[in-house]
């Protein structure tokens, strides 16, 4: 495809801004112009969705998958938090038999699981399907197909994992599933491959959207977002998506070897026969500590965009925070032996990771330290947004320097797996990525749902999240040093961990309202809270530049961005682009730095073909954990799958361009 | 911090040991500085929330604001090298092993311990379960080992934890510094029981622990009471001997723990039921009531049999 310049700054502008709860396709402010209703309908049809019965199972369009992907998640959220809450009714007295070892120990692995697997790092990802092609300025999310495989992989392994678990097979050897306890002879049975093989579908469908995430990022910018003008959420974005690609692989190894171990008959890690358990440690977590920060950069992320938008000011120190974030990603490598200090490795080899472990507080405390400048310059308006990130600097400070404790070889030798480090994790996970998460899904709710959530119910959840919280997993802290060890279903009472385990099931009782009544007011006001607008919080980046909830194609014109905060300092011609066809899906690509247009692309039509694959491989993955054959059979069925996803189609008709080439020829170079 | 619900038999907070001691001093060092940085962190988001404003925001990024980012990133590395350099201060006062010290072997099963005195001399070995007797003040090397999957040895109130892992043999030193009782307690996930697998230490002063070994060293003790002898009767004619051993007896079983000086123990099924004779008696007929699990069946007797044999088990001092 050819370059076409494409950009028109000359354009008069007969909409004064700022905007502010107009129709669909009246457009935003500064970057629509004359006739653009009539171009709204257009595109509409251009970009609408699947239709028909069976429309379900052809969506690729960002939005729709991006609100399945949120919502899924939650739903294992969700059934987490239950989880969580049985352990915690479990543990509330000494001797409590309320569950059984059993049961117990099967929770405990579902728990964390799910929080990991099918939460933490998808959520995460979910919303940047959602938002991050609005943030940058695109019609899309590129590899629009993929990004429905990704979704439907996702689905399927979650669904396989909990329907094991109603069977009462569910994985029972923790989250981390060391072998040999993982090993065929210390776990018979169908329950660890059930957990290797959600391992399996989890990545992938991760490594799918990380892959999405960067092309998107690097490739769809609109013109003028160079990469020193991308929004902070986008760079954490980039930042987590290529730490997926590097942590990822080293798991799914790892789930493969253990795989081989169970079902073929290898000896990877069976001492007996040569092979070596501590390699197993080494491979998960040379991806679990990267996970810990693919979650949490996110959220860095997140709070800075509710941060300059509350406080109504650009974060202080752009350079640092971006430089803060990619520091993380790459020292966020060096950390995984902390997770093994108890295991007698050489002493200055282990040194090496506490220096590490504890060098990484030095960019958490650099992002923090520049949000408090932040809102030291700025004038902060107290919205619930807003308070979910205060909440998150009092806990995830907190978590931080814990982890600081937890970092150091002689302590961590008594507070590794114990209560301890159960607070410690929460406090960075929840406190350091779920309430990030709380606060921007209520700041972009309204550019979603095209409504507003409730204040005052907002304000209440918080209050009961953050009380709850802290009630639930300080005492934990306490707990741990007092000697008592993690994955535990009961406990004498002579040791005296009564009273505080108590403490923390009642204040498990008040976070568990905190979050009911969070998702009620997200439930209801999806469907009778106040209209938005467009803009509806002030805020400063392009997703506030079209409607809300946005069209399919998110912006009639790409915008052309001067700022990080373009509509703040949009001027009042504001240049845009034009020339995209609109009665092909073309989306603009850029250069990857400076993000000058390159070429136009044409996005795939949607179909069903992403779902029979996803289908085609998720009976390969099951089919194994009961025969080789699955592979051998599988694989030319979910090629064959491929082969329809990948059919090339009639090239776009040279009809379609005409219509367009007259505004581009137009167009100021 | 609050000492109040602390028991404190099984608590870092609590060092008995020089090992402990020292890094309860270390987590004293981190836990203030923590609580310093935490307060002046949120002293300074308070202000920057609560600090009165000029009615217009000025734009421009204030020269004082930025020296104040900067001096708190700066203190920041500082005051993390400092930690840093403490955590490994103390990390290698933890390594230097003392030459001479008392080596004691320790395998990890599913779930209790399986304890060994070693000697050149066989008839002084001597092998016990799930407690661990050492004289205060010497220092005492344990040889970890496991026979299935990975445990850690933990007793807080001793020192940190230290993993047994297949294929592997590590050990760990530590001491007590004075006499009494210390509980330990698996620290790695080892399944389905990996809740009641604790033990216990006793710390006893030199001339105590002497007349301990010599005592343990003996085979067990025959019995002198017709009922014990009723209650060896039973032991030996029932599957019992297939997994345990009694020193002096035919009954040299491996599977479960050494019965030899039972009735000095502390606890039943690795610290997890007191060594009482009601819990015993429940204990031989429904070892699954108390551990679910536990390799230890819930033995059918015939009227009769029950008495006799608790009896014996209590003899075995």
């Amino acid at each position: 495809m050819s370059g076409t310049r494409v950009i028109d700054e000359a354009s008069p502008l007969t909409q004064p801004s700022p905007p502010r709860g107009r129709g669909q396709g009246e457009g935003a402010g500064p970057y629509s112009l004359p006739g653009d209703h009539g171009l709204h309908r257009q595109l509409e049809k251009t970009w609408s969705p699947a239709t028909g019965p069976l429309r379900w199972f052809m969506q690729i369009d960002h939005h729709v998958i991006g609100k399945r992907f949120i919502i899924t998640a939650f739903i294992w959220f969700a059934l987490g938090g239950v989880l969580a809450a049985l352990m915690r009714i479990q543990l509330s007295r000494p001797g409590n038999t309320f569950l059984s070892a059993d049961l117990y120990n099967q929770i405990f692995t579902m728990h964390g699981t799910t929080m990991m697997f099918l939460f933490a790092v998808p959520v995460m990802e979910a919303v940047a399907i959602y938002m991050i092609p609005l943030l940058v300025g695109s019609r899309a999310l590129a590899f629009p197909r993929l990004t429905a495989f990704s979704y439907y992989m996702f689905l399927f392994g979650g669904i396989m994992l909990y329907t094991a678990f109603f069977l009462n097979i569910g994985p029972d050897a923790g989250w981390f599933s060391y072998v040999p306890l993982a090993s065929p002879e210390f776990a018979p049975g169908k329950r660890v491959d059930i957990w290797s093989q959600l391992v399996n579908f989890t990545e992938i469908s991760a490594i799918a959207v990380a892959i999405e995430l960067i092309v998107t990022i690097l490739k769809q910018r609109t013109p003028g977002m160079s990469v020193n003008r991308m929004p902070l959420y986008v760079w954490s974005m980039l930042v987590t998506a290529f730490m997926i690609i590097f942590a990822m692989p080293a798991v799914m190894v790892g789930s493969l070897y253990l795989l081989l171990d169970r079902l073929v008959g290898t000896h990877l890690f069976n001492v007996a026969e040569g092979g070596d358990p501590l390699l197993w440690q080494h491979l998960f977590w040379f991806f679990g500590h990267p996970e810990v920060y693919i979650i949490f950069i996110p959220a860095l992320g997140m709070v800075s965009s509710i941060i300059t938008t509350f406080c109504r000011r650009p974060v202080f120190g752009y350079t640092a925070m971006v430089l803060s974030q990619v520091a993380t990603g790459f020292i966020g490598f060096g950390l995984w032996v902390h997770h093994m200090f108890t295991t007698g490795l050489p002493q200055s080899g282990e040194s090496f990771f506490t220096a590490a472990s504890m060098m990484i507080a030095i960019p958490s405390g650099i992002q923090i330290f520049c949000w408090i400048a932040t809102i030291w310059m700025g004038r902060p308006v107290y919205k619930p947004p807003l308070m979910f990130v205060l909440g998150f600097v009092a806990i995830f400070v907190l978590g931080g320097l814990s982890g600081v404790m937890v970092a150091s070889i002689p302590i961590d030798l008594q507070v590794h797996d114990t209560f301890f480090v159960v607070a410690h994790l929460h406090y960075v996970l929840i406190g350091g990525a779920v309430f990030p998460l709380l606060g921007a899904l209520y700041y972009w709710f309204p550019k979603i749902t095209g409504r507003l959530m409730n204040d005052r119910a907002g304000h209440v959840s918080f209050w009961l999240i953050f009380i709850g919280f802290n009630l639930t997993f300080f005492p934990m802290h306490k707990l741990g040093l007092i000697g008592m060890p993690r994955r535990v279903y009961t406990y004498l009472s002579e040791t005296g961990w009564g009273q505080l385990n108590l403490l923390a099931t009642i204040g498990s009782v008040v976070l568990a309202l905190g979050f009911l009544t969070y998702f009620i007011n997200a439930l209801v006001c999806a469907k009778r809270g106040e209209f938005a607008g467009a803009n509806p919080w002030d805020g400063p980046t392009l997703e506030w530049a079209t409607d809300s909830p946005p069209p399919h194609y998110n912006f009639i014109h790409m915008p052309v961005v001067s700022s990080t905060e373009p509509l703040w300092h949009a001027p009042e011609h504001a240049p845009l682009v034009t020339g995209l066809s609109t009665t092909a899906k073309e989306v603009l690509i850029t250069r990857t730095f400076d993000a000058e247009p390159d070429h136009r692309y044409t996005y795939p039509a949607p179909s069903a073909w992403p779902f029979l694959t996803a289908l085609a491989t998720a009976g390969i993955f099951l089919g194994l954990l009961f025969t080789p054959w699955a592979f051998v059979i599988g694989l030319p069925i979910a090629s064959l799958m491929a082969v329809g996803w990948f059919w090339p189609t009639t090239p776009q008709k040279e009809g379609d361009a005409p219509q367009d080439s007259a505004t581009a020829s137009e167009a100021v170079a | 911090m609050t000492i109040v619900l602390m028991t404190g038999i099984q608590s870092a907070l609590n060092p008995a040991g020089v090992q402990a001691e020292k890094i309860a001093r270390l987590w004293d060092l981190f836990f203030w500085v923590s609580a310093v940085v935490y307060v002046l962190v949120m002293i300074f988001l308070l202000a920057a929330l609560l600090r009165r404003r000029p009615e217009i925001v000025p734009n421009a990024t204030s020269p004082r604001v930025r020296a104040a980012v900067s001096i708190a990133t700066g203190l920041t590395v500082l005051t993390l090298f400092a930690l840093l350099t403490a955590s490994i201060f103390t990390g290698r006062s933890l390594s230097d092993v003392p030459e001479r010290a008392i080596q004691i072997g320790v395998t990890g099963k599913q779930w209790w311990w399986h304890i060994e005195y070693d000697d050149t001399d066989k008839s002084k070995r001597i092998t016990t379960a799930n407690e661990i007797t050492i004289p205060v003040g010497m220092p005492v090397t344990v040889h970890l080992q496991t026979s299935d999957v990975i445990h850690s040895f933990w007793v807080p109130n001793l020192h940190g934890k230290r993993d047994l892992i297949p294929g592997r043999r590590l050990t760990w030193t530590f001491s007590a510094d004075r006499p009494g009782v210390y509980r330990g307690q698996c620290a790695e996930f080892c399944g389905y029981q990996h809740a009641k697998m604790a033990l216990w230490i006793n710390a006893l002063p030199a001339a105590e622990y002497a007349s301990w070994l010599e005592a343990s060293r003996k085979s067990s003790k025959i019995p002198s009471t017709p009922e014990e002898r009723k209650g060896q009767e039973v032991f030996m004619s029932s599957p019992c001997p297939l997994c345990h051993t009694i020193g002096g007896t035919e009954a040299a079983g491996k599977t479960g723990p050494d019965l030899t000086h039972f009735a000095s123990r502390r606890s039943i099924g690795a610290a997890s039921v007191p060594n009482r004779r009601e819990f015993l008696a429940h204990w031989i007929v429904d070892a699954q009531h108390f551990k679910p699990g536990s390799l230890m069946p819930s033995m059918t007797l015939e009227p009769g049999q029950l008495e006799p044999l608790v009896v014996y088990l209590e003899s075995l001092r």
